[in-house]
């Protein structure tokens, strides 16, 4: 036991004294706290424009002739649908699903997990809030720009994208806003992935090795390598697309292309070299849109069932294997596009491997409730959520990574289910299962909990609502991206199922109201946070709620134990936290 | 190995810290904050792993370039006319390579506590990197001369691409060069400051060798 004393204990220190004046505290900080939730709102704020956009197309599609008053001409237009489309798309996989999980959480509860006083580079953390800010401003003008918002989806593909006004309304200006905010996204994440990595390495706290890391950290970590390795992929591509729209090259047109009856100045180019860029990131993308739930989840479920994560290590690799195996599947979002068949059927298996870690993970999270001792709050509901839409979703990924069963259900929307419920809704999940676990640690107040209660049945019944139905309408034929589905034979026995879906999405978008009261309400009136108030074992409850400016008041934490340890058999409590020393155990006598 | 006079500064910062130091001071210090404080709470080492860390993503970056301009040239009906790379470019990467000689010799000055032989080398190389864009741009206005421009072929579109995504990272190097020249200090940041620039700099001149091997062979 006193070999532990030379670990250092609370290394004492003279607090931090916390800057002062508005601008420095909460506008330009460069505590990560702050810029945490700065993340946090940014992503708050593009959630409600996504939720809204989707909404407005689930209405256009069950109620096409509506007159609605904010569009010019009264009718929507099919263009101006396909710009919903590609908004809400654009929005909601970089400025929530990328934002708030990584940007958002991570930034906040990493260093305070591993113990540091802030990220390893402060003012670049700022940095790359701001850039991404701006980022958001230049996606948003988009919608205000001649011509409207870009109509090429979110994956931007060419040559629809690289040609300008002459391709659609919106292609125009709209198209070179995007590529503006997506490039400066690039570069942001590129910082802050820098940054988180640097972190990680080298700003632990002694006795925090590798796998004694919470396994949240674990999933920000990989999350945050896999964002270094793809975004600059996606950096480079938008400039080439930059540079064909705008500069006259030839990167991505071919030759003779002729649209609305003009042929093009363009010679040689590859609208697939396009594709392979775009996907080489996006599809490492996914993963930096759900590790992070992951985490989350196992870290949620293993303190609501007062039980170490079953297979702690198998967790932390599978996260590392999902990472690894996330940049050779890439093609498996191209199978339409010509790939020879022997590419195609090395993809194929490389991503039903995928399944292999995602198993391990879903096998462990089921083994972590076994026999637990399950308190049914928010966070844990949202988690359990989060475990059930993921198996969901990720189900029907083994029939898409069939090249042959992919053929016919690519343009359907049997795809467009199949990722809102493994990316989209489960990774809402675990945002929220986030959210409702650390609020009182970031804002000093608890949460409602029968608030929390109604808006995750209404929003998990809901969801299924939505996208369970979307997988028959796949299946029958149901074309994505039609802007209205009645007029086309075949489809129009399907406008019934549109219907239960739309009033589906409409109740489930209202039940977020309860949420955004929850979260405005609790924070100026909620019941004061204590310490720790689920009886946790990570450093983060270690400090005040919320935590001083240097995290831990002016002494760093030694760890001197694994981040799960419940139910320790012979210990008075039901759980040890890690900073606690050895010889400080309360044992049974 | 460089991390050895990196811990040697640390020490000398460390002893002649006054007591109650050690207050978390950010990234080169907050403000003024922490300045007060004593050496900063972030290890110095994380400065050479967020190095690393940095050019791996860089190395991504234009990786993705060089696999476009692969495929690129290889497609069916490309259009793809060889690219005469200008001849100014071979004195070009000479000179890059030698910067990288003169900033080795720096490093090794510095090491050796000789400061004026520190400054010199360090200038000499930050001369060299402002002579290799010069050059670099005179190859620009060589082959505009010609009439080869960014739009003209896809060879001289990766061209121009190529020049100008690296000019631009080197540039942004010759920045971080004139800074430790001129105003890095404090004398732990400094020898890190140092081992930083130098590890982006030699990174940069093998990058460059790369492409234009690239561009020369493989046109």
């Amino acid at each position: 036991m006193s070999s532990h004393a030379h670990a250092g204990g609370s290394t004492v220190h003279a607090p931090m004294a916390e800057p002062s004046g508005f601008i420095r505290k909460y506008i330009f900080s460069v505590d990560h706290k702050v810029i945490g939730i700065q993340y946090f709102l940014l992503a708050l704020t593009a959630v409600v424009i996504g939720i809204v956009l989707s909404l407005l197309m689930r209405f256009h599609l069950v109620w096409p002739n509506a007159t609605l008053p904010f569009v010019s001409g009264g009718q929507m237009s099919q263009e101006q649908y396909l710009a919903l489309v590609t908004m809400h798309g654009t929005i909601m996989v970089f400025f929530v699903l990328t934002t708030a999980p990584q940007g958002g959480f991570g930034n906040y509860f990493l260093p305070i997990q591993i113990g540091a006083p802030d990220m390893a580079f402060p003012r670049l953390n700022m940095l790359s809030f701001w850039v991404t800010f701006l980022a958001f401003v230049c996606i948003v003008a988009a919608f205000v720009v001649p011509g409207g918002a870009p109509i090429s989806g979110w994956t931007g593909y060419t040559p629809l994208s690289g040609l300008g006004e002459i391709t659609g309304p919106g292609e125009g200006w709209g198209q070179t806003m995007w590529i503006a905010s997506i490039s400066l996204f690039c570069l942001a994440s590129l910082l802050g992935a820098l940054n988180f990595i640097a972190t990680t390495i080298d700003l632990r706290a002694p006795g925090m090795s590798l796998l004694r890391m919470p396994l949240t950290v674990w999933g920000w970590f990989v999350t945050a390598i896999l964002g270094l390795l793809a975004f600059g992929v996606l950096l480079a591509g938008g400039i080439l697309l930059l540079l064909d729209r705008s500069a006259g090259t030839s990167f991505f047109i071919p030759a003779g292309l002729v649209v609305n009856d003009q042929l093009q100045a363009h010679s040689g180019g590859s609208p697939l070299l396009w594709q392979h860029l775009f996907w080489f990131f996006g599809h490492p993308e996914v993963y930096i849109a759900i590790l992070p739930g992951m985490g989350v989840a196992s870290h949620v479920l293993s303190t609501f069932a007062r039980k170490p994560v079953y297979g702690y290590r198998a967790m932390a690799y599978a996260i590392c294997a999902i990472g690894f195996l996330g940049f050779m599947v890439w093609g498996h979002h191209m199978f339409v596009s010509g790939m020879s068949p022997y590419s195609g059927f090395a993809f194929s298996v490389l991503t039903m491997s995928i399944g292999v870690p995602s198993a391990i993970k879903t096998f462990n999270w089921l083994g972590t409730l076994w026999g637990g001792q399950i308190q049914f709050k928010s966070p844990m509901l949202f988690a359990l959520g989060f475990v059930s839409l993921f198996v969901s979703g990720g189900l029907s990924g083994l029939f898409l990574a069939q090249p042959a069963v992919d053929n016919m259900l690519h343009a359907t929307y049997y795809v467009v289910a199949h990722f809102h419920l493994v990316m989209g809704v489960a990774a809402i999940f675990g945002i929220f299962a986030a959210t409702y676990f650390w609020f009182p640690k970031m804002f000093g107040r608890m949460m409602n909990e029968p608030l929390g209660k109604i808006h995750f049945w209404f929003t998990f019944v809901g969801a299924y609502c939505i996208f369970m139905p979307m997988h028959f309408i796949g299946i029958a034929g149901g074309i994505r991206r039609y802007a209205d589905a009645s007029a086309v034979g075949f489809l129009a026995h399907l406008q019934p199922v549109h219907e239960f879906m739309t009033i589906a999405a409409f109740i489930t978008g209202a039940a977020q109201l309860i949420f955004l009261f929850n979260f405005f309400y609790s924070l100026k009136f909620g019941p004061k946070a204590s310490k720790n108030p689920w009886n946790a074992t990570t450093l983060e409850w270690d400090t005040d709620s919320p935590p001083p400016i240097d995290n831990f008041g002016g002494h760093y934490p030694s760890v001197y134990r694994g981040p799960y340890e419940f139910s320790v058999p012979g210990a008075v409590d039901d759980f040890i936290p890690q900073w606690v020393e050895p010889s400080q155990v309360a044992r049974v006598k | 190995m460089p991390s050895t006079f990196i811990t040697e500064e640390i020490e000398l910062i460390q002893s002649d810290k006054g007591p109650g130091g050690g207050g978390f001071s950010g990234d080169g210090g907050n403000g003024g904050d922490g300045d007060s404080s004593g050496a900063s709470r972030v290890p110095q080492r994380a400065y050479i792993t967020g190095m690393f860390i940095a050019l791996a993503g860089i190395l991504m970056f234009f990786m993705a370039f060089v696999s476009a301009y692969i495929v690129r040239k290889d497609m069916p009906n490309s259009a793809w006319i060889p690219l005469q790379v200008p001849r100014i470019l071979w004195l070009n990467t000479l000179i890059l390579i030698a910067s990288s000689f003169t900033l080795a010799r720096a490093y090794s000055r510095f090491s050796a506590k000789d400061d004026e032989g520190f400054r010199h080398w360090w200038a000499t190389t930050t001369f060299l990197g402002i002579l290799f864009v010069a050059g670099q741009i005179l190859a620009w206005r060589q082959l505009a001369a010609q009439g080869i421009f960014l739009a003209s072929n896809p060879s001289s579109s990766f061209f121009y691409v190529f020049t100008g995504a690296h000019g631009v990272h080197l540039l942004g190097g010759i920045l971080a060069l004139l800074y430790v020249q001129f105003r890095a200090t404090r004398k732990v940041q400094r020898g890190t400051a140092i081992e930083v620039i130098s590890m982006y700099w030699h990174f940069m001149d093998g990058l460059w060798v790369f492409l234009f091997l690239l561009l020369y062979l493989g046109r």
